[in-house]
């Protein structure tokens, strides 16, 4: 049974926010429904499908070509397991359709065994593209320079980033971190060398930011943010000072309470924009995080071509009412990428649809409670 | 009632918060917000602040602020957060959410006071006499006309504090009188005595820009020792390894206190009885003075029995009624946990359970647990229980030689050795892994606050160093 939130929509509190209206979310559902057909499609045509899915079509008890006529009808498919991701080989996952295209594949997780990959031609470029109409010109101008301090590796996010800056004109400046070493840090309690670590990043930012390159936004990650404004602090600076106007940040240690103090104590004026991405789904954007609302967060999926649903936890075909708790569930509906009911590493809040993203979001995203005792969170 | 977070004397209402709960009930007792590691960063470049706030008071006049703190906190009605706090309210509220009997509460409550309102002599015997204006002022002449000089070695101490027993917070009340602020969390379940006792030190004069509260998680605690130059944290037996060798964090975990009975003594035992089971019960046994183990080369059974005979009966009671001894562990889970790990080692060759015809020792209440006192025999020091301690009143009682004992207790906080005997009197003296030593039937929770406790707390924020000036540099 789904606990209800006190901050969640169904508390009787009116939202203060812009619920979306009837028809706007009915008009998202329809993309929706048509996005599913499309990618069926494409999926389990012979032509088009990847190696997989064609295999899997052969083994189940209804044709995805036919039977699948709206979102709904998703359900049909036995549960996404985990595994399946692990391992290769990787070109089982491309797309007939895609054959001659250059391919990159990305990792999830990682720290022990064999990661999660994904492949990717143009998706994460399309999903930054998307996701760079949500930026308000204001504090993320066309042409500015970007620095992108997180995690690169086998990750998508430095390429993304880069992209990002690209698209709007300008260019990457990257700093490295490896998260994974960071993870190792931790379990083994070196909080020596976690902190070396982090500062050997911080210090590397900082030369950047200092080196005279115009750099007005940038990408980072919560603890990064933290430790990169404190270390500005220490030298008498802040991140307005030292000419940041946007800061595009994720990671599921967002919390109201770190967001307030973040804009309250670090920020200096700077904007920062919170969302919530892996590799599987693409990018989540935030319904605008405020005093108001207390500075709840709240995303939204890039439907159609992702799905996030909160669903029951010993239920996953069943969706929480708003405001209820439940386990993530999401879907990638991408030509690249077809997952269906994959259950996530989180969970949280279900939203209301909102008027700029007319379809169910999620807020107090947190590790899944029965994985988060062997999850080491906020590693970077 | 709220308990705020408190920045350096300025109280921070948290968007997060962790309700604590009656542990028999599940009433809500206290609302406490919850810092995260960056305010506890942020804060901590300004620590130089509280320092300054301190040493501009007299350190007598602190001293004094600090004997009328005791006073306020052990009597008086002192706002905490956004209530007003009578003692009742406090042992009640402390009782509600550790699941310490009421009684032992207010003895803790006594302990602490007794330490503030003895800070004078406590001052001068832990600094050998010193004249605390020395601290003050990093240099003057000691009363032998030498020249010295001290250097702080932190403007404020970190505290990551436990919620096991509200005694342990002795150990931090003299920070405020050396000139250094306090920078604590307080522990999930026990964030009383440092709410009380940082307003009522406010409330008799000290400054409050001078300490800060910081509940929260464990990354509040990594903060607090990445932060700060000295810092005290309590924990487990694996929180001692992790930071041990580091000369900025002083550990205080288990403390395998123990009971040792010579040759020449033993076969009186049954005067040192009450001693012993003072040692092993007090405090409901949560302390790391409390005695886990009693070592004696003969009569071991039979000191096993009659322990068991003065311990095994004690029952589990309401913890307002004036003759509980036994604190809760109320943490869902945590006392049949325990439990079970002693039922395995209770399985090994040579180990006899003497409480067993005591009745079971293990209690499940609806949302908490308790265990009874338990006596386990080791015919030999082998077994692992010989080496446990539990939050609870348990001890093992050890056969094992004389001239093996010293090699076989292992690390030991404090060693009550009851013995004339001067050659092994000499060999405790020159054990290192004893600290505190009582030679004499001393029970081993009666501590001498005029001694220093795991190292000197002087020790550890002040670094004597060099100090050459003209006028007494050809002396």
């Amino acid at each position: 049974m789904a606990s209800v939130s006190s901050s969640g929509s169904s508390s009787g509190k009116p939202p203060v926010f812009e619920v979306a209206g009837d028809e706007a979310v009915k008009k998202a559902r329809a993309e929706l429904d048509a996005q599913t057909v499309e990618m069926m499609a494409w999926h389990f045509h012979p032509s088009t499908g990847c190696p997989f899915w064609l295999e899997e079509a052969t083994k189940l008890p209804f044709d995805p070509l036919t039977d699948v006529k709206c979102y709904a009808d998703l359900k049909k498919f036995p549960p996404f397991e985990d595994e399946w991701l692990r391992g290769g080989p990787v070109r089982r996952w491309v797309p007939k359709g895609f054959a001659d295209q250059p391919m990159y594949v990305f990792e999830t997780g990682g720290t022990t065994g064999t990661p999660k990959s994904r492949v990717n031609s143009r998706d994460f470029r399309t999903d930054y593209e998307q996701f760079s109409a949500t930026l308000p010109e204001q504090y993320f101008p066309r042409g500015a320079n970007w620095l992108m301090l997180g995690p690169s590796g086998p990750r998508r996010l430095r390429l993304s980033i880069e992209h990002l800056a690209q698209f709007r004109g300008g260019i990457c400046f990257c700093v490295d971190l490896d998260p994974r070493w960071v993870v190792k840090l931790i379990q083994k309690g070196w909080m020596e060398h976690l902190e070396a670590y982090k500062q050997h990043c911080i210090d590397q930012a900082i030369t950047i930011l200092e080196a005279g390159h115009d750099i007005r936004c940038m990408f980072t990650t919560p603890k990064l943010l933290e430790s990169l404004a404190l270390a500005l602090e220490k030298k008498g600076t802040t991140i307005g000072k030292v000419g940041i106007t946007g800061i595009f940040s994720g990671g599921t240690e967002f919390t109201p309470q770190w967001t307030r103090f973040a804009v309250e104590e670090l920020l200096d004026g700077a904007v920062m924009t919170p969302t919530y991405g892996n590799t599987l789904m693409g990018l989540a954007a935030s319904r605008p995080v405020i005093p108001a609302d207390g500075y709840t967060i709240a995303y939204y999926a890039p439907q159609p071509r992702a799905v996030i649903e909160v669903v029951e936890f010993d239920n996953p075909d069943c969706m929480v009412p708003y405001g209820g708790t439940g386990r993530v569930r999401l879907t990638t509906l991408t030509k690249e990428t077809f997952i269906p009911g994959f259950l996530e590493r989180d969970e949280g809040e279900r939203e209301l649809p909102y008027a700029k993203y007319p379809w169910d979001g999620i807020s107090g995203v947190r590790p899944f409670r029965e994985l988060a005792a062997t999850t080491t969170v906020g590693v970077y | 009632m709220h308990l705020p977070v408190w920045r350096f004397g300025k109280p921070y209402e948290s968007l997060e918060r962790e309700t604590l709960v009656h542990f028999l009930t599940g009433e809500p007792v206290a609302e406490v917000s919850q810092a995260g590691g960056a305010i506890v960063g942020r804060d901590l470049q300004k620590a130089q602040q509280a320092r300054a706030a301190l040493l501009a008071i007299d350190p007598e006049e602190i001293v004094e602020r600090l004997q009328t703190a005791g006073n306020l906190y052990a009597n008086g009605t002192v706002t905490v957060g956004d209530s007003k706090q009578s003692p009742d309210d406090f042992v009640k509220q402390q009782s509600a959410t550790t699941g310490l009997p009421e009684s032992l509460c207010r003895a803790n409550m006594q302990k602490n006071m007794f330490v503030l309102s003895s800070m004078d002599r406590i001052l001068d015997a832990l600094s050998r006499g010193l004249d605390t204006k020395i601290l003050w002022n990093g240099q003057g002449v000691e009363h032998r006309g030498v020249t010295v000089s001290y250097q702080a070695q932190s403007p404020v101490l970190g505290l990551v504090l436990p919620s096991n027993s509200p005694g342990v917070h002795t150990l931090w009340l003299p920070v405020i009188a050396l000139g250094v602020g306090l920078v604590m969390k307080p522990g999930g379940q026990e964030p009383w005595t440092p709410y009380r006792m940082a307003a009522a030190m406010v409330e008799a004069g000290i400054p409050a820009e001078a300490i800060s509260l910081y509940p929260g998680a464990t990354d509040v605690g990594a903060g607090i020792l990445a932060g700060c130059r000295r810092s005290m944290i309590f924990g487990s037996a694996k929180t001692v390894d992790q930071y041990r060798g580091n000369p900025g964090v002083q550990v205080h975990g288990p403390g395998f206190s123990k009971i040792l009975l010579g040759d020449d003594c033993v076969d009186d035992w049954e005067q040192y009885l009450d001693m012993m089971c003072e040692s092993v019960a007090i405090n409901s046994g949560r302390g790391c003075i409390n005695a886990s183990a009693i070592y004696a080369s003969r009569h071991t059974k039979a000191i096993a029995a009659a322990l068991a005979d003065r311990l095994g009966p004690i029952d589990v009671k309401p913890p307002d009624d004036p003759e509980a001894r036994l604190a809760a562990f109320t943490i869902p889970g945590a006392a049949k946990a325990i439990w079970q790990q002693i039922e395995g080692g209770l399985k090994e060759s040579g180990v006899t359970h003497a409480t067993a015809p005591y009745g079971p020792r293990l209690v499940e209440g609806e949302r908490c647990g308790w265990l009874r006192p338990m006596v386990a025999h080791c015919a030999r020091p082998e077994p692992a229980i010989a080496k446990g301690e539990y939050m609870f009143p348990f001890v093992s009682v050890v056969e094992c030689p004389q001239e093996r004992t010293l090699d076989a207790i292992g690390p030991t906080l404090v060693c009550s050795a009851i013995t004339h005997d001067s050659a092994f009197q000499n060999r405790l003296m020159d054990c290192t892994h004893i600290d505190r030593l009582n030679l004499g039937p001393i029970p081993t929770t009666q501590l001498d606050w005029l001694q220093p406790h795991e190292g000197n707390i002087i020790d550890f924020l002040y670094r004597s160093r060099a100090l050459q000036l003209p006028a007494t540099a050809s002396v």
